[in-house]
């Protein structure tokens, strides 16, 4: 073959060797991250735990609301908060933060370590500097063809996948986390401003009017058409809590009883016009007034809540022993579509292990079991042990006497039942 | 348009009653079904349609009815659909620091001021119903509200709501011979919260009303195949006093929902 001379110099495409392109069908433009739903053809993006992703109906559809009410400790709420951002970070996003509490940046050095499946890429890809690598790669002897092919690339920042998992006990590699890009708003650092005749108090005024920018420096609005823009991610941690100047979780008829509904609803016009997924966290065990309790969920896409075990009776309840708390489902969004998702089940309960957060249907069968169900039916596993692909593994569940397990003993406890009716498209 | 609900309610897009008001209100549950039903058959009848979307994007509506069967963008065009986008622009109305002409938005800088600008944008565009295009004359007009309640969030009393739709109802439905149909979300009831509460925002629209469908969860517990159920209360017309009510399971499918009699799903028999 004759010496590779040509193309070396400047390739007018980087990373075609030929010049032959495929023919996309679709125009639309495929942001990393994110799929379409199965059900109405939303594009969703995952909110980093795939058991969610599952309830939730595939993931949260971009330009949605997703609000978690907290639980007691704020612990789980907080977990949650960060599996959303360091998705956000896996898969090339960004972020904005806003907290009033603690300072984005102590959030954001706690976020999950990513698992990654390959560890060779991983090792690839740890930057520029090679000091371990004798020869200069700048010219390719061999893989000539190769040559212009993207040099370092980070396994997770190409990663398509849709949901990832993470390892709580390990937070994320700085160079990791510094190659997303990150706006965040601390409430007490903020000067206040006054606003003037505006409804909105200071503070959720100031975050509205900060998250604005943010939508428009960066053209997510379409003012500026990028191609392959990211969806940016907001996680607004514990709204209307004290720190945030809002005394709905004070008073059971607060002077500032519309702040925080008006400044969800603008958040909400906010994210419909523009490609952005938010994720609120609002300690509603707080808000003793229930109707605005009631408005808050109304005014959210989808609206999830956390009871954890911790502290409460149910802690040693012998039904919950295997989890750490309880899951609601509060509202499913109708996007697009006349029907919202149907869920299987309402009794969600959710443990968090070291390398995932499993939510299960807590409902358990009954120690002898005498349900049958007959072994052809396609059960889906809410939480896929190893591969996060969306294909239900089919689980048999015997009735006695009939499992082919000869050890099977009388009186065996049977493992918590799964979700089991399949996934069909609503 | 769910034709179910056509034949319970004994009207079609041809032949339908004048001067109704009809509310549609839920309890825990999402009626917002009934709006897009509501949209599609007066699309359908050749009506002037007014549309105050509140909680929604025009792309869900528009989505939604094409499923139905009718274009909305098209509508829109033509000028037999008049769509105000409220949720869209209200970041934008909240976060300006001078206060510009936007008078249907009004509401959002100043809750406390009532809801005029709202009423004189819908009253200019029912009126403009006679001298459209050349050619194009629309049937009745009709207003169409999705949810009221949404304004109790931001700020606006129950008193100035109530005036609102009165103001509404004698222009549209009484002077125009127009029909009004509104949706309302109301929350669970409380013995504390009568004071500025949606339940107290229902019942006065309720005693304003014609047709009041009102939606709820099944009182038995939750149900994958029959998703509540609706009871239908016909209230006065005209000169007669129906009171009459009605209960209807109901289930929302992909393009439209079926209705049926308590106890006659077709998951049971």
């Amino acid at each position: 073959m004759a010496a590779p001379v040509r193309g070396m110099a400047g390739s007018p495409s980087i990373g075609n060797t030929t010049s032959f392109q495929k023919k996309t069908r679709s125009k639309l433009v495929s942001i990393p991250g994110t799929r379409p739903s199965v059900q109405n053809g939303q594009l969703l993006v995952s909110s980093g735990v795939s058991s969610l992703d599952y309830v939730i109906g595939g993931g949260l559809a971009v330009g949605t609301l997703l609000l978690v009410e907290e639980d007691c400790y704020d612990s789980y709420s907080r977990m949650l908060l960060k599996y959303f951002l360091a998705e956000g970070v896996v898969c090339g996003h960004e972020l904005f933060l806003a907290s009033a509490r603690d300072h984005p940046d102590e959030i954001m050095q706690e976020l999950p370590s990513p698992i990654v499946d390959d560890v060779a890429g991983m090792k690839i890809s740890e930057g520029q500097s090679q000091p371990s690598d004798p020869e200069n790669p700048d010219t390719m002897k061999i893989a000539w063809r190769y040559q212009n092919q993207p040099r370092v690339q980070t396994a997770l920042a190409s990663s398509v996948r849709f949901g990832h998992y993470y390892d709580v006990s390990k937070t994320m590699e700085p160079e990791l986390r510094q190659a997303a890009k990150c706006h965040s708003f601390y409430q007490l650092q903020e000067t206040p401003v006054t606003t003037g005749s505006s409804p909105l108090p200071s503070p959720y005024h100031a975050l509205l009017k900060s998250i604005q920018t943010v939508i428009r420096k960066e053209g997510f609005d379409g003012s500026t058409p990028q191609v392959g823009s990211e969806c940016p991610r907001l996680g607004l941690h514990s709204l209307g809590s004290v720190l945030w100047g809002d005394d709905v979780c004070c008073k059971v008829n607060p002077a500032h009883c519309h702040a925080l509904t008006t400044f969800l609803y603008a958040l909400r016009g906010l994210l419909r016009t523009s490609l952005s997924v938010a994720m609120v966290t609002v300690p509603s065990h707080l808000i003793q007034n229930r109707a605005i309790m009631g408005r808050i969920i109304r005014l959210s896409d989808t609206a999830i809540a956390l009871e954890s075990f911790r502290g409460s009776e149910k802690e040693t309840n012998p039904l919950y022993k295997d989890y750490h708390g309880l899951l609601h489902v509060c509202q499913l969004p109708r996007l697009n579509c006349l029907s919202s998702e149907v869920p299987d089940t309402k009794d969600l309960a959710f443990k968090l292990k070291r390398k995932q957060f499993t939510i299960e249907s807590s409902l358990r069968a009954p120690a002898p079991a005498f349900i049958f169900r007959p072994a052809s039916q396609p059960a889906s596993a809410l939480s896929p042990q190893n591969t996060p692909s969306t294909h239900p593994t089919a689980l048999r569940v015997y009735s006695y006497g009939t499992s082919p397990n000869p050890n099977e003993q009388r009186g065996v406890k049977t493992p918590p039942r799964l979700l089991t009716s399949a996934v069909s498209g609503l | 348009m769910f034709p179910e609900l056509n034949s319970i309610l004994n009207s079609t897009p041809d032949s339908f009653k004048s001067s109704d008001f009809i509310l549609v209100s839920d309890r825990r549950a999402d009626a917002s079904f009934l709006i897009h039903h509501y949209l599609s058959f007066y699309l359908r009848a050749g009506c002037k349609v007014c549309f105050l979307g509140l909680v929604q994007s025009f792309s869900h509506y528009s989505a939604v009815g094409q499923r139905l069967g009718v274009s909305l963008a098209q509508a829109r065009e033509k000028g037999q659909l008049v769509f105000l986008e409220g949720l869209k622009e209200s970041f934008g109305v909240l976060l300006q620091d001078t206060s510009q002409e936007t008078q249907p938005l009004s509401y959002l800088r100043s809750p406390g001021a009532g809801l005029e600008g709202l009423f004189r944008f819908v009253e200019s565009c029912v009126r403009q119903s006679g001298d459209g295009n050349a050619g194009e004359s629309w049937g009745p007009p009709v207003l169409l509200i999705d949810d009221l309640s949404v304004l109790l969030s931001l700020g606006v009393s129950v008193g100035a709501i109530l005036d609102f739709t009165l103001y509404c109802q004698a222009t549209v439905c009484s002077e125009l011979q127009g029909n009004m149909v509104i949706l309302v979300r109301c929350e669970e009831e409380d013995a504390d919260d009568d004071e500025e509460g949606s339940n107290l925002l229902q019942r006065g629209l309720v005693h304003q009303c014609n047709l009041a469908l009102h939606v709820e969860g099944l009182p038995t517990g939750y149900c994958r195949d029959i998703h509540g159920q609706m009871e239908v209360w016909w209230r006065q017309r005209g000169e007669t006093i129906y009171n009459q009510r009605k209960i209807f399971h109901f289930k929302v499918h992909d393009k439209g929902a079926s209705f049926f009699a308590r106890g006659t799903s077709s998951a049971v028999l």
